[in-house]
């Protein structure tokens, strides 16, 4: 009796509504309005690229190891370096990253061993040619510039 | 025979997918109807396939960690776990206590966002809309977790051949005693939506039925086996990882109809929330990292190890010669075996069932095509 009561004045329905009625609070809102209101990424984020330079007198942090290059699965990093002849040490001289084979899984970062190279937390990295996502080391060192255009 | 045209003809062929929202994925089913009644399908696959399993050979086995993130997309934590215990074995190292116990907590945690996003996309399939805005609502703190926790959200690459990288961040113990809180609450949420729900009741009862040795004959695992009966779950058959410590039990259902399966992964996810719970009440203190050189090179040997993943049975089996690169690497994903009794499940069935039986085997394309 019970259950034809139910059934007549639709209880299964009712039950779903009101758990759709009680979820109808503005609180519970829960839309990022993404260009104005910026999400906040966690601070091990593996995004965009970059290569540390010291702050103190703007030299490369990079000894050109090439331990990066030989870490990624899609050997997309290209180190090239050349000999010192007065201090006899390597010098790193581009440094070529490409984003658009990048799987961001790290393993470059875990291979540095000096902290150079380093996954940031900036995620925004389109562009609109192909070529515009091979970095090279300056785009590494100062981050992506984005294109400035007349209107 | 001159005199009949394709008009006379009963049975109409009919192509569904690949790009049918509904096929989750990249799946063709090749329909054969007469009228509403399904009388033969035809599964065609391959529409994502990448070479996941050729690459392997091509990679050394750290590199090759973070391609198995992208077979099971929606449960990269599991796949990975798989891979690195297969590698483990091969290697035969130890993992430290404290690294397998944020392992289960993570994989568990990953169990839940995966069923959850079954949920959503399995009720919106049938017609109903709204889970699937509370699903993602409850999986987004998941995926926070997982992006503090490792950096990514999706494709995590979270664990390392012999242990983890990354040491757990502050407040992490804290974050999932607070989402398995929040979490059960919601858990009855979905069910009063759904549960009773007389359209959702009459849409997947007696649908799809797949008995219990229909299952053990096509080697179908994981929730779509437990809904026939068969208490089968490798956490408890071949405990892995240290799952043998913590105190849970396996739902299961007789019928085997759609309605059964939804009914065991609503309450496989209430116990990943308390293997979670226990899990994080105990993180034994000590390193994360096995004893595990810089350079892996596995000796010559063969290792097969399978997880229960949230899909069903995730076998590994890894191949090495000795160098540095795997000489070969299978996986046995559990939607491309669990995918082969679809049709035996729709036969006789109507077309708007087919939708609901792809659903319910929840599968995932990248793990089908590789």
């Amino acid at each position: 009796m019970a259950g034809l009561l139910k059934k007549i004045f639709l209880a299964d329905l009712f039950q779903g509504l009101w758990v759709t009625f009680r979820n109808q609070d503005p609180k519970l809102i829960y839309t990022e309005r993404y260009p104005e209101e910026r999400p906040k990424v966690a601070e091990r984020y593996r995004g965009a690229p970059r290569l540390n330079i010291n702050p103190d007198n703007g030299e490369t942090l990079c000894i050109a190891c090439n331990l990066c290059a030989l870490a990624c699965p899609e050997t997309l990093i290209v180190v090239t370096s050349e000999r010192n002849e007065e201090t006899k040490r390597k010098e790193l001289t581009t440094f070529t990253y490409d984003t658009s084979r990048c799987m961001f899984c790290g393993l470059c970062e875990d291979a540095c061993p000096v902290d150079a190279l380093e996954l940031t937390q900036d995620f925004e990295m389109a562009t609109y040619t192909r070529e515009g996502q091979i970095w090279d080391r300056q785009t590494l060192e100062e981050g992506p510039r984005p294109t400035q255009y007349k209107c | 025979m001159a005199d009949t045209t394709f008009l006379d003809s009963t049975e109409l062929v009919l192509n569904m997918g690949p790009q049918h929202p509904s096929t989750h994925g990249v799946l063709r089913v090749i329909l054969k109807l007469d009228g509403e009644k399904v009388l033969g399908t035809e599964c065609i696959i391959g529409y994502l396939h990448r070479g996941v399993e050729k690459i392997a050979e091509n990679r050394t086995y750290a590199q090759f960690n973070p391609y198995v993130d992208r077979m099971d997309y929606v449960a990269a934590i599991s796949n990975g776990l798989g891979y690195c215990l297969a590698v483990e074995k091969l290697l035969n190292v130890e993992v430290p206590a404290r690294a397998q116990a944020i392992r289960v907590i993570l994989t568990e945690l990953n169990r839940i966002a995966s069923h959850l996003l079954w949920l959503g996309t399995h009720a919106l399939d049938i017609g109903a809309i709204t889970p699937v805005f509370y699903c993602l609502r409850e999986r987004e703190e998941a995926l926070k977790i997982f992006e503090k926790y490792c950096g990514a959200r999706l494709t995590t690459h979270a664990f390392r051949i012999g242990g983890l990288l990354y040491e757990t961040y502050d407040g992490f113990e804290q974050e999932i005693i607070d989402f398995c809180k929040m979490f059960v609450p919601h858990v009855d949420e979905y069910e009063e939506l759904l549960t009773n729900n007389r359209i959702w009741v009459g849409r997947l009862k007696d649908v799809g039925i797949l008995s219990g040795d229909e299952c053990k004959e096509f080697g179908v695992t994981g929730p779509v086996l437990r809904a026939a009966g068969v208490k089968w779950d490798l956490r408890k058959a071949q405990p892995y990882s240290g799952y043998e410590k913590y105190d849970f039990e396996i739902p299961t259902r007789t019928n085997g109809d759609t309605y059964d399966r939804y009914i065991v992964r609503m309450e496989e996810m209430r116990q990943s929330v308390r293997i979670m719970e226990q899990a994080v009440a105990a993180i034994p203190e000590g390193p994360i990292m096995g004893k595990v050189g810089k350079v892996i090179k596995p000796p010559v040997g063969e290792a097969y190890v399978s997880i229960e993943a949230p899909k069903g049975e995730l076998g590994y089996y890894a191949v090495s010669d000795g160098s540095t690169q795997p000489y070969r690497v299978r996986v046995r994903p559990p939607s491309f075996v669990n995918l082969q009794a679809l049709d035996r499940m729709i036969r006789g069935g109507l077309v708007a069932d087919v939708v609901a039986v792809i659903g319910t085997l929840d599968i995932v394309l990248g793990e089908i095509d590789r």
